[in-house]
C-alpha cells in the first residue's frame, strides 16, 4: 500500500498536528519509507490467528463501586496552562 | 580508598558505617556538576537530595533505616516525582512538575534511595539513540562523540559514568537493555506487569515496562526487589506474591566450578544469520563460550517469526502511542501554542510547535494505521504477528531457561550517524522489541569490548517472573568476568 501526500495531510488533520505544505513533503518521504518497512507484514499468513493485544492474558481486574480517589483538582489544575474558578479555559467555541 | 560506586558496595559502606548518605550524595552531586558535558540530567534537585540524605542517616542512626537507605539514585524523567520536573524530554512538558509520585518511585523512596535528579530521555521515549531529546543528546561515557543508546540513556549514562550507582529507566522496545549495551553497564527489563506502570507517562501501553540500570546484576536484584509490586492503580500490574531477587543469587551452586550446570541456554539461529557487526558476533561468542564453561549447555533453536518483530513493533507502538499523546492538547497540562485562531487551531499548533519530529512521526503512523480501511490491515495484522513472536518464544522456553544472543547488531555509533533516517534506527532494534511484544523479562550484561573501546552486552532473555534465575546467571557470569567492573577513563569525562 503507498501513502499518498493527501494521506499525510489528512492523518495530519486526524492527529491535530499542524503541517505546512513544505512540511508535508518532507513528512511524507519520511513516512513512507517507514511503511517501507512495515509492509513486509502484509505478506504473513495469518489465517485465524487470535490477535495479541497485551503481554498478559490475565483478565481486567474489577474493584468495589466505592469512591476512592480524593479531590485532587488544584494539585491537578496548577500545571494548566487557564483556568479559572476550578474550570480550564480554551478559545471561545460558541459565539 | 576510592569511594563505593556500586549500590551492594555502597549499601555495606554506609551499613558499616564507613560513609554517611550525605557524603555520598555530596559525591554525586559534584559529579553531577563536573560531568555536565554528558548532559545526563534533566533537572538536579540539589536541595532535595540533601535533605533525603541527612533524614536516611538519620534513620540509621534510629535503627530505622530501609534496605536501600541513604544509596543516591536517579530516575529518567519520563516516571513522576512530586514537587520536581517531569519533562519526558520534550517541550511539551518542559515546565510540567509531577503533581504525584509513580508508584515505583514511591516504593525506591520508602526503601531509602535518596532521588539526585531525573535524567534526559528521547522525548517520551521515543529513539534509540538520545538524539531526540528537546534538551539535547545525551553523551556516551566512554567516548563523547558516541550515542549512550537510548531511550533511556541520560540514566545510562549517569550509572556509566559513576555519578549514580543506580537509576530508573523504561523500556518499550529495548530502552534499558540497548543503552546498558552502549555504556558497558547492567540493564534489567522485568515481566511486563511486574512493576506498576502508575505514573509512569505513557507511551505504548502493552509495551511500556519500568526497570533499572546498574554496573551489576546484584545491583539489579537489590533495586527490583524495592520496586517490584502489585498496584491496583495500574490495571495490568500483576498480581505476583513480593520476592527477594537476589535469592538465587544468594544461593550457593552445588558445583562451584561449574555454578552454571543444568542451566540451557537456547541460541536463536535468527540471531546469528546475519547483520551483526564482526566485532559485537566475537564479543557475544565469546561471553557464550565463558557460560559453556561455567557448566551451562548452549542448544541452537529457531524462533522464525522474531525477524518480523520490527514491523510488528513499528505498528502497535505508534498505535497506542498516537492514543495515548492525543492528553497532549494545550487544556490541561504542558505547553500551549501562543498564536491562535480558534480551539481547534489552539490544539495543531500547541502540537506541531511542542512535539519533536520523531514524536509527530510516530503520532502519524499510528494514526494512520488505526484508521478507518486500514486498522485490519495493519493493526490488526500486527496484533496477530505479535502472537506468532509470543508463541515461538512460549515453544523456545519449553526447551530451554535462556534465550541468549546480542542486544543491538552494533556497538554505540556516532551522534549525528542516523538521525535523518528513522528506518536505519528502527532496524537497530531487532533483537530487543521481541522481549516488549511478548512481556518476558530480558536484560543486558556487559560481556566485552570492540577494538576501538566501545562497551559490548549480551542479552540474556527467561520466560515470565522468571527474574530471580536471569539475575543469577548474569551474577555466575559476572562473578566470572570483570567486563562489568571497567569503567571510562572519568577523569577524561570530567575534563573539559
Amino acid at each position: 500500500m503507498s501513502l499518498s501526500l493527501d494521506d499525510v495531510r489528512r492523518i495530519a488533520d486526524l492527529a491535530r498536528i499542524a503541517l505546512s505544505d513544505d512540511e508535508a513533503a518532507g513528512v511524507h518521504a519520511k513516512l513512507a519509507s517507514i511503511f517501507g518497512l512495515v509492509d513486509e507484514l502484509l505478506a504473513i499468513p495469518t489465517d485465524g490467528v487470535e490477535p495479541m493485544a497485551h503481554a498478559q492474558s490475565i483478565a481486567l481486574p474489577l474493584r468495589d463501586d466505592a469512591v476512592t480517589e480524593r479531590d485532587e483538582r488544584q494539585a491537578y489544575q496548577r500545571v494548566a496552562p487557564a483556568t479559572d474558578a476550578g474550570l480550564y479555559l480554551v478559545p471561545k467555541v460558541i459565539e | 580508598m576510592t569511594a563505593p560506586d556500586t549500590v551492594t558496595a555502597q549499601a555495606a559502606a554506609l551499613a558499616r558505617g564507613d560513609c554517611s548518605s550525605v557524603e555520598l550524595t555530596q559525591r554525586a552531586l559534584d559529579r553531577i556538576a563536573s560531568m555536565q558535558s554528558l548532559n545526563a540530567f534533566i533537572t538536579v534537585d540539589t536541595e532535595g537530595a540533601l535533605a533525603q540524605a541527612r533524614e536516611a542517616d538519620a534513620a540509621r542512626v534510629r535503627g530505622t533505616a530501609g534496605p536501600l537507605a541513604g544509596i543516591p539514585i536517579a530516575h529518567k524523567d519520563v516516571l513522576m516525582t512530586a514537587g520536581l520536573r517531569t519533562t519526558c524530554g520534550s517541550r511539551m512538558l518542559a515546565d510540567f512538575v509531577s503533581p504525584y509520585d509513580a508508584h515505583v518511585v514511591g516504593l525506591l523512596k520508602r526503601a531509602g534511595t535518596v532521588l539526585v535528579g531525573k535524567t534526559n530521555m528521547d522525548e517520551f521515549a521515543m529513539g534509540s539513540s538520545n538524539e531526540n531529546s528537546h534538551f539535547g543528546p545525551v553523551r556516551n561515557p566512554w567516548n563523547r562523540s558516541l550515542v549512550p543508546g537510548g531511550s533511556s540513556g541520560g540514566s545510562a549514562a549517569a550509572v556509566a559514568a559513576g555519578i549514580v550507582a543506580g537509576a530508573t529507566g523504561t523500556d518499550t522496545g529495548g530502552s534499558i537493555r540497548q543503552p546498558a549495551s552502549f555504556t558497558g553497564i547492567t540493564g534489567l527489563k522485568p515481566t511486563y506487569g511486574l512493576c506498576s506502570r502508575y505514573g509512569l507517562v505513557a507511551f505504548a501501553s502493552s509495551l511500556d515496562t519500568p526497570g533499572v540500570f546498574a554496573h551489576s546484576a546484584h545491583d539489579c536484584a537489590l533495586l527490583l526487589t524495592a520496586m517490584a509490586g502489585h498496584d491496583e492503580r495500574d490495571s495490568t500490574s500483576l498480581s505476583h506474591a513480593q520476592e527477594d531477587y537476589a535469592r538465587d543469587i544468594d544461593a550457593s551452586p552445588s558445583d562451584a566450578h561449574k555454578p552454571l550446570a543444568g542451566v540451557r541456554i537456547g541460541l536463536p539461529r535468527e540471531y546469528f544469520a546475519s547483520g551483526v557487526e564482526s566485532e559485537v558476533a566475537g564479543v557475544v561468542d565469546q561471553a557464550l563460550g565463558t557460560m559453556r564453561s561455567l557448566g551451562a549447555t548452549l542448544v541452537e533453536i529457531g524462533l522464525p517469526t522474531v525477524r518480523h518483530s520490527v514491523p510488528a513493533y513499528y505498528v502497535i507502538a505508534p498505535a497506542e502511542a498516537s492514543s495515548n499523546l492525543s492528553r497532549f492538547d494545550g487544556v490541561r497540562y504542558g505547553y500551549r501554542a501562543r498564536d491562535y485562531r480558534d480551539l481547534d487551531d489552539m490544539y495543531r499548533r500547541t502540537r506541531a510547535e511542542a512535539f519533536g519530529e520523531e514524536v509527530k512521526r510516530r503520532i502519524l503512523v499510528g494514526t494512520y494505521v488505526l484508521s478507518h480501511g486500514y486498522y485490519d490491515a495493519y493493526y490488526l495484522k500486527a496484533q496477530q504477528v505479535r502472537r506468532l513472536i509470543a508463541d515461538d518464544f512460549r515453544r523456545a522456553f519449553a526447551e530451554v531457561d535462556f534465550i541468549a544472543g546480542p542486544v543491538a547488531p552494533t556497538p554505540a555509533f556516532a551522534i549525528g550517524d542516523r538521525r535523518d533516517d528513522p528506518v536505519q534506527m528502527y532496524l537497530g532494534d531487532i533483537f530487543t522489541i521481541a522481549a516488549n511484544l511478548t512481556g518476558i523479562p530480558a536484560l543486558s550484561l556487559p560481556a566485552g569490548f570492540t577494538r576501538d573501546g566501545r562497551p559490548v552486552g549480551l542479552q540474556l532473555q527467561a520466560s515470565y517472573l522468571r527474574e530471580s534465575a536471569l539475575l543469577a546467571a548474569a551474577h555466575r557470569f559476572q562473578q566470572a568476568t570483570d567486563w562489568h567492573a571497567r569503567r571510562p577513563d572519568l577523569a577524561r569525562v570530567a575534563g573539559a
